[in-house]
């Protein structure tokens, strides 16, 4: 599959501090890339450098193959983590003012199906709720039909249904063959929508595959949790302390939980799960999710 | 051209809908106008005010009344407001009841306004006693010269000043605060990423700002007009031209603002030291006749000082277009340098 975008080298100083590191990856088209990270992973420093809302300090960022111009604005879609809405306007007057920007835009009713707006169209912007507000911020994303679509950290703050909605919506958009680009800190999500993630932590990408692949490269069998215990002594190899339980990551489930009786261990509050992206990412950052 | 119409149309929306904004950019003008309509009204000082030119010769019983307030004009002992005046600048203020006579000397003449209710009175006091001094000596006689005009009270020289006034708030926090508090909350942001150019986007944004401030600058004035009638000796035309290039000097310094400015408490301080000294300075509510040569320069450097110069002398001495051109023209001028250095400074985030 040919890339649609190919970012090379890139990096990004705000003044001392590097919030991304010499960064290089290829986006297929048509898929959805998920960048995965922390708060402060530099996640949002890099897509906005790829939307060319923010200007690199070096390296390159092609899209089909050139350097982005300003027509790259007419074909991409745009949802930030966070922006208001011009105040006094209702949702379809939102959507009339940004389809004027735009040489051949999505109909308003296109997008109020696609996004579900019809109950609140007439509705002020102030009055949204946080999901009523997404939807409608990835209305405007995609009036332009993009090639690509912009996503930082689009269900942050929602409620549970209201991100598994906000999912629905955007499984819709790629059915369009419209290729999506993701931030989340939520491996869940990465993992139900994502064809291909990139690990981002402290600006450097640790590990980029599909989710599957990376699964299957650092683990195998389960992953066993207990309480926190004082004494780690006697627990098998690869233990970690990951806030207030051990993690023990085994091949071998038999050998880990007879090690654990021998060590006389409470099993009060044992858990044996798949390994998860979420593992993933501790065992590649050292820690769990700084959320 | 779309985009504009769409921003422009946003942006008007915005302000209508806005009732807080809407109501303080409209009715408190209004009140503030007839408030001190109420308020100066009815204080006419009871003492006959009158200007002397030149001095007697011989005896004037005239002017040894002790009710009138004699004030001179020319040479020797000129009151402060008057040195260096001569009979015109006197006949100006008989025209607009500021004097109820002016007595030449000079010229053996006085002047009256026939539309001032004083002026019969005066003239006889000033006749009668004129005949009994003529009845012990020699005292040369006087012709009388009649001339005419409205009285010029405080509001309709107030009225410019609150006009100006409203337009500077408008202007400066419609356009400066409204800009920062978009920067600050992404509204900007997210037309960044649309391919609308900033230009276009500032455009759309001053023009409804004009449209705006134009049509209740004429709100304001013709709902106090009304009721108040105020004296309008020159154009409406000039009048409206002074106000749109003001209106026009206005935003261009609101821009200045919205260029960089990510906090809107700093904007809103910043805001406040221009609006305040401009609202003092600038002759909105008091005359600077007077005031130290160092502040009348400053003064002159405001923008607003020259729109309520120039809208005082149309309405107020029906000064044509080419007296009030300098006005303008400093306006004109005032507002493309501000307009230039905004949007060399102007950014997005």
């Amino acid at each position: 599959m040919a890339s649609i975008m190919e970012i090379s080298r890139l990096r990004k100083s705000f003044g001392s501090v590097r919030a991304v590191d010499d960064i290089s990856f290829e986006i297929p088209e048509g898929i959805c890339f998920g960048l995965l990270g922390p708060n402060g992973a530099g996640k949002t420093t890099t897509i906005e450098m790829m939307e060319g809302i923010l200007a690199p300090s070096a390296g390159n960022i092609f899209y089909r193959g050139n350097p982005i111009d300003r027509r790259f604005k007419e074909r991409v879609g745009i949802q930030f983590q966070s922006t208001a809405l011009p105040e006094f306007i209702t949702v379809k007057e939102t959507l009339e003012l940004f389809r004027a920007f735009y040489p051949n835009p999505r109909s308003v009713d296109d997008v109020v199906d696609i996004c579900s707006l019809g109950e609140f169209i007439d509705r002020d912007n102030r009055k949204l709720s946080g999901g009523q507000r997404q939807r409608l911020l990835l209305g405007i994303a995609i009036i332009p039909f993009p090639d690509i679509v912009f996503l930082d950290e689009p269900t942050t703050g929602l409620d549970p249904q209201a991100r598994r909605n906000f999912w629905s919506l955007i499984e819709r958009i790629r059915n369009e063959k419209t290729t999506v680009v993701l931030t989340t800190h939520y491996m869940d999500e990465a993992e139900l929508l994502c064809d291909e993630v990139a690990i981002m932590d402290h600006g450097h990408i640790l590990e980029l595959d599909t989710p599957e692949r990376l699964l299957q490269k650092h683990f195998e069998g389960a992953v066993v949790t207990i309480p926190n215990q004082d004494d780690l002594s006697g627990l098998p190899e690869g233990s970690r302390v990951v806030d207030d339980h051990v993690e023990i990551v085994s091949n071998n489930l038999d050998t880990t939980v007879k090690q654990l009786l021998e060590n006389h261990r409470d099993l009060d509050g044992l858990n044996i799960h798949k390994p998860d992206l979420e593992d993933l990412f501790i065992k590649l950052t050292g820690s769990s999710l700084r959320a | 051209m779309h985009a504009f119409i769409a921003m422009f149309k946003a942006r008007t929306m915005e302000f209508v809908r806005d009732r807080g904004t809407f109501l303080w950019n409209v009715l408190f003008p209004i009140v503030l106008v007839f408030g001190f309509a109420f308020a100066f009204s009815g204080q006419e000082t009871t003492a006959f005010k009158v200007g002397v030119l030149g001095s007697p010769e011989g005896e004037v019983p005239f002017m040894e009344i002790e009710e009138v307030d004699f004030v001179r004009y020319g040479e020797g002992g000129a009151t402060d407001s008057a040195r260096g005046v001569d009979t015109a600048a006197a006949v100006d203020r008989l025209r607009r009841h500021e004097l109820d006579m002016v007595i030449d000397f000079t010229d053996n003449a006085y002047y009256i306004n026939e539309e001032s209710s004083t002026g019969p009175i005066l003239r006889r006091l000033f006749e009668g006693g004129l005949a009994a001094a003529e009845e012990r000596a020699s005292t040369p006689g006087f012709t009388e010269k009649a001339v005419s005009g409205e009285p010029i009270r405080y509001v309709d020289w107030l009225v410019p000043g609150v006009i100006g006034m409203n337009m500077m708030f408008s202007c400066l926090f419609g356009i400066g605060f409204v800009l920062v508090r978009y920067r600050k909350n992404g509204v900007l942001k997210r037309f960044k990423a649309t391919p609308v150019s900033a230009l276009n986007f500032l455009s759309a944004q001053a023009a409804s700002r004009l449209i705006i401030v134009i049509i209740t600058s004429i709100v304001v004035y013709s709902g106090t007009n009304a009721f108040l009638n105020f004296v309008m000796n020159g154009a409406y035309i000039n009048l409206l031209l002074v106000t749109t290039l003001a209106i026009i000097s206005m935003i261009s310094i609101g821009l200045l603002f919205a260029s960089r400015l990510k906090s809107e408490e700093l904007a809103s301080g910043l805001l406040n030291l221009v609006t305040f000294p401009m609202l003092i300075f600038s002759g909105v509510f008091f005359s600077l006749e007077g005031t130290p040569q160092l502040l009348q320069s400053f003064s002159r450097a405001l923008p607003l000082t020259h729109f309520i110069e120039a809208a005082r002398a149309i309405m107020l001495e029906g000064a044509g277009f080419f007296e009030v051109a300098p006005n303008m023209l400093y306006l004109g001028v005032f507002s493309a340098i501000v307009l230039f250095v905004s949007s060399l400074m102007f950014r997005w985030e």
